[in-house]
């Protein structure tokens, strides 16, 4: 089961790259030409760009607040259960439901610029999600707001495990609370931050869905907004479906991952030894 | 005297301390439902009601859910999704817990090598492989079926180490009690490592659900007929048609899909909560 659908499409990715197939055809074999054209193809640094922009914002948003909020929500006090699951809500709406909700609220006559509007604030609509580079930071936004609550979960967990020892021990020695949150806490769970940080970058680089509902099928104007999974799908099928080009976008996709994680991992290792 | 002051101190920096503590959770409880909350009343306004006129709605009415009903197969969307989900779940589960189980014994050969592999496909983002996927569900004649959508997510490897960690944290003793029961492989499985891993299997069956419920991308692909359309594709359609630009409609397709899984999970949140602490993250 894991080999037909792990291992197998993905060397048959490898494979296709190197040839010209279309969606409805076989390819022959055209070496590294994929591979030339897309390091020639604006669209494709265009993309690769935006999927490593959103992975430099989300990322460190994506370790510190949830972190936070872990924090805040630890102690066991009167209600704690109900506002962990408020804080997981967004969560658990999917990410076409939380992409509609946000569309609405930073559309041109949507709830921000309605807001800024009658405050006076501005005179002309904010383009939260008809310009490119505004799109992709909305994008963001709705990224980090539904993963805070995701990656809280697991903060959770590692705080659990940290042993109420050290804190006592730091108490009787006066330290204060932000004190024993860096001395303490934040050793404590930074194989967690890693874990976390490796998580989120991966799953920055595989961002569609939040682009796709704010922005439209297009990716933003001129798919100024596109990030790499959202231009594989667009090369890749219809009818003029490039397969070939889009498995070799697909690789390079998979190799940007690979040195995100194995970063991580390195980091946890430098950090073990 | 001067004990007694030193513990008042205290008490009143602790209040002070807790209703600091309780504004800040509701700020961010704000920011965390403001935007759900907000979605909720716009989807309850009328039909004649500006959608930006105070808080609350002036005249709460159903009346959008009904039209979403009506112009949008919202049930059978619904149907199929959950067709779908059901079948991620009983997979996830049986292979999770049977793949995770195998790989938490030790003694059989190429244990290691297996679990090298698996870890190793936890790095492929599905996104990279998924124009081969789709040419493979192509090739088994599944384009635009809901088997294609479930396939490829029939077991994954995520859970199949959630499960690998709960089995290897059941002590000992346990196991070697039952053996001295004379319980025999599968008994075992059945009897102590199964009930010993529940919070384990929940966020297994919690996580795959969502995955199958929350997926967008991959439906997207497999997909053609509207008729057989997930949840999260129907309401693509709902935002995209430009004949509805009408935002209480999209709010209350948006509240349809939101507020059953919101249901499910405030029932459930005890055991999710708990099972993450059972060891779902310690990979």
């Amino acid at each position: 089961m894991v080999a037909l659908f792990s291992l197998w499409p993905f060397v048959n990715t490898v494979i296709l790259s190197f040839t010209d197939a279309r969606i409805l055809q076989g390819g022959r074999f055209v070496g590294f030409d994929n591979y030339t054209r897309a390091f020639a193809d604006p669209d494709f640094w265009t993309a690769a760009c935006n999927s490593v922009l959103y992975l430099a914002v989300v990322v460190p948003a994506l370790v510190l607040l949830p972190l936070a909020l872990a924090v805040l929500v630890q102690k066991e006090v009167p209600g704690i259960g109900f506002f962990r699951s408020a804080f997981y809500t967004p969560v658990i709406a999917s990410a076409v439901v939380v992409g509609l909700i946000w569309q609405w609220v930073l559309r041109s006559d949507g709830l921000v610029n309605t807001v800024f509007r009658r405050l006076d604030l501005i005179s002309q609509p904010v383009p939260f999600l008809t310009d490119s580079t505004l799109l992709l930071f909305s994008a963001m936004l709705v990224t980090v707001w539904k993963g805070l609550g995701y990656y809280m979960v697991f903060y959770l967990a590692a705080l659990g495990n940290v042993p109420a020892s050290l804190y006592e021990a730091a108490a009787l020695d006066g330290a204060g609370p932000v004190r024993r949150f860096f001395s303490i806490t934040v050793p404590q769970v930074k194989p967690m931050m890693l874990l976390v940080g490796t998580l989120s970058a991966i799953s920055a680089l595989r961002v569609f869905t939040e682009v796709y509902i704010l922005g439209g099928e297009g990716g933003g104007p001129g798919g100024g907004a596109r990030t790499l999974p959202f231009l594989i799908r667009q090369v890749g099928l219809g009818f003029a479906g490039e397969t070939g080009y889009a498995a070799a976008i697909s690789l390079l996709l998979f190799l940007l991952t690979l040195v995100f994680s194995l970063l991580g991992r390195r980091l946890s290792k430098g950090d073990e030894e | 005297m001067r004990r007694t002051g030193r513990i008042g101190r205290i008490g009143r920096i602790g209040r002070i301390g807790r209703a600091g503590r309780y504004l800040t959770l509701l700020l961010v409880l704000v920011v965390m439902l403001g935007p759900i909350v907000w979605q909720f009343l716009t989807s309850l306004r009328g039909r004649t009601e500006n959608v930006y006129d105070g808080m609350l709605p002036a005249q709460p009415t159903l009346d959008n859910y009904v039209r979403v009903a009506e112009s949008f197969p919202l049930l059978q969307y619904t149907g199929n999704t959950l067709i779908v989900a059901a079948l991620a779940v009983t997979s996830n589960l049986l292979f999770a817990a049977m793949g995770g189980y195998a790989l938490s014994r030790p003694g059989w050969k190429g244990r290691k090598a297996v679990f090298t592999v698996l870890v190793a496909t936890l790095m492929f983002p599905f996104e990279s492989v998924m124009i081969s996927m789709f040419l493979t569900i192509r090739g088994m004649g599944l384009v635009d079926t809901l088997i294609g959508v479930w396939l490829p997510g029939a077991v994954s490897v995520l859970n199949i180490m959630i499960m690998r960690a709960a089995f290897l944290a059941v002590p000992r003793e346990l196991e070697e009690a039952a053996v001295l029961d004379g319980a025999g492989e599968w008994a075992r499985f059945t009897r102590v490592f199964l009930p010993a891993a529940k919070g384990s299997l929940a966020v297994v069956c919690i996580t795959s659900f969502m995955g199958a419920w929350d997926d967008f991308l991959w439906p997207l692909l497999v997909l053609t007929d509207s008729e057989h359309y997930t949840l999260q594709l129907g309401l693509k359609s709902l935002a995209g048609a430009t004949t509805v630009n009408d935002q209480r409609l999209i709010a209350a397709g948006a509240m349809a899909a939101l507020l059953p899984m919101m249901l499910l999970f405030f029932a459930l949140q005890r055991f999710f909560f708990k099972g993450v602490g059972e060891g779902a993250v310690k990979l």
